[in-house]
């Protein structure tokens, strides 16, 4: 026969159990939850006083995570050696009753003595070992019942049963600790790697470079202008990284282009042309079997002299059959051409750069590239970036802000009205 | 343990002398032990005599409030202090006196016998908090 206080009781414990499952699913922070379940623990039964410890293996100690009603007494680390805790893990998760005078000689055997005296400081009255998958993860000690009663039969059971969820809620915890700390260190992994990429790709960019000895730092600025007209047009981070490694990779296939003919202090005659002209296929044949991050990079240096009206060159594509990364950097490409000093002739004045890009808009270049390369420069000369990278780039007293603006402002009027969008796309 | 609902009572509590009254809001649970747990800590720093935890909101109490209470219970008796639970509803009552808490505290039916029974302890003035 059930009494109506057996009743109550059970139906509190149950409670507790369902307060435990919350407690372990809830917690975001592993001392929370191991204090939390505690404290389901001693309400529960009414218990006085107790303490859980998490094991740490490697360090071979007991780190007490949570206490309750000890006051000051509270241990910090305790020792167990490895054998102890194999020990203990093969108990099953048994209840290791520390109030029973006979039993002290064999529980300091089976603890040490530096733990055992820790729990008989603690005036606990049960020690629970912790265990998941036979291996110990933690120690709950817990103190007498606040009636002063010994523990029952069905009380041990219920403890045990609550011992078993949060030895799993501890390993459950501290996996998904060890999958944060993997993720983080594998984020670190995959920055060095893309650190180390970024630096190869710029190390080969200047190699290319050298070849070319009036256009060295070519490729480093059409990849760093590739990178502004991306993130003017509101790309994403890895958007951007790819399009910038295509501007520095653009031109790699001149590395298979005679050094006399890139070199030549003349304009070039059309068989030296149809040379050169060979070096976009060859870049791509180059990077196309390496597994780049962006998978549109050897896209770019095969199609960087493609035109929008589709008189380009190596496959004559037009309008959309070009990839935008690839028109990002012709532009870019084109930018440096015209505002660098060449053999046979010299760099172009800023308005008669701005003239070009006004009359070859849809036609060489896509307009919206056009556009958002505009307005990253008219910010720059209006002072609205934090970095002035275009102009420094350009060379100091290039662009003078009062003449450009004006341009500027009536070649980005035009583009917006859509003049140049598709009647000579 | 359900009682007479007051959904949404805060935890609060206020000091008439040296007795402090502890109200325990409408759920004792983590959320609300903790704060009723810091309430008669700082009371009892305070040099409180006597604390009065008023049951009166409390429709609920679950396993970490039962747990929060013997804490609460451990640190007036280091402090010297009387301590008495007022208010509780029958079923709480009941809980209380099967796990034992009873045997550590004194339960009063309400506040006012609770501090009636204090007289002992009380002294002059009210802070609220």
């Amino acid at each position: 026969m059930v009494t109506q206080e057996q009743t109550t009781k059970l139906i509190h414990a149950f409670s507790a159990l369902a307060d435990l499952g919350e407690e372990i699913a809830e917690s975001r922070d592993f001392d929370e939850m191991v204090r939390s379940t505690l404290h389901v623990v001693l309400g529960a039964l009414g218990l006085r006083r107790g303490v859980v410890a998490e094991y740490e293996k490697l360090a071979g100690v007991l780190r007490f995570v949570a206490a309750w009603g000890v006051g000051d007494e509270a241990p910090t680390d305790v020792a167990l050696d490895a054998g102890r805790a194999e020990l203990l893990g093969a108990s099953g998760g048994n209840i290791l009753p520390l109030d029973e005078a006979d039993s002290q000689a064999a529980l300091q055997q089976r603890l040490g003595s530096e733990l055992a005296a820790a729990l008989a400081g603690l005036s606990a009255s049960i020690v629970l070992p912790l265990v998941v998958h036979g291996e110990i993860v933690g120690v709950m000690a817990l103190g007498g019942k606040a009636t002063g009663e010994e523990f029952t039969t069905e009380e041990r059971e219920i403890v045990r049963t609550m011992a078993r969820h949060i030895g799993v809620g501890i390993n459950n915890h501290r996996l998904l600790r060890q999958v944060k700390e993997r993720a983080v260190e594998n984020q670190h992994l995959y920055d060095n790697l893309r650190s180390i990429y970024r630096d190869t790709v710029r190390a080969f960019a200047a190699a290319i470079d050298c070849k070319d000895k009036y256009t060295q730092g070519h490729s480093e600025r059409v990849g760093k202008y590739s990178e502004i007209i991306a993130r003017e047009m509101g790309w994403s981070e890895e958007q951007i990284e790819g399009v910038a490694v295509g501007g520095y990779l653009h031109d790699v296939g001149k590395l298979v282009v005679e050094r006399d003919i890139i070199n030549a202090p003349y304009r070039i005659d059309a068989k030296q042309s149809s040379e050169l002209n060979r070096h976009p296929a060859a870049g791509y044949e180059i990077l196309a079997p390496i597994r780049h991050p962006d998978a549109d990079i050897p896209l770019m240096a095969k199609y960087h002299h493609e035109r929008i009206d589709g008189r380009g060159y190596p496959e004559g594509l037009m309008g959309d059959a070009i990839p935008m990364t690839a028109k990002i950097v012709a532009l870019a490409d084109s930018f440096d051409a015209m505002t660098t000093d060449r053999t046979y002739r010299r760099r172009k004045e800023f308005p008669e750069v701005v003239e070009d890009l006004r009359v070859n808009s849809g036609r060489q270049f896509a307009p919206e590239v056009v556009l958002a390369f505009c307005r990253a420069l008219l910010r720059e000369v209006n002072g609205e970036m934090p970095e002035r990278r275009v102009i420094r780039l350009l060379g100091k007293g290039y662009i003078e802000p009062e003449t450009a603006r004006p341009l500027l402002v009536a070649l980005i009027a035009e583009l917006e009205a859509g003049a140049h969008a598709t009647a000579r796309a | 343990m359900m009682g007479e609902a007051y959904v949404g009572s805060p935890v609060r509590s206020e000091r008439t002398g040296d007795v402090a009254v502890i109200y325990t809001g409408d759920y004792l649970n983590r959320l609300s032990g903790e704060r009723v747990e810091r309430a008669a800590r700082e009371r009892l720093r305070e040099g409180c005599r006597a604390l009065i935890v008023d049951f009166r909101e409390t429709s609920m109490v679950n396993s970490i409030g039962v747990s929060i209470l013997l804490g609460v219970i451990d640190a007036a008796e280091r402090a010297g202090a009387h301590l008495v639970f007022a208010g509780a509803s029958g079923q709480a009552a009941q809980l209380f006196e099967l796990l034992g808490l009873t045997r550590h505290v004194t339960l009063a039916p309400n506040q006012q016998t609770a501090l009636a029974g204090l007289t002992a302890y009380t002294g002059a003035g009210a802070t609220h908090h």
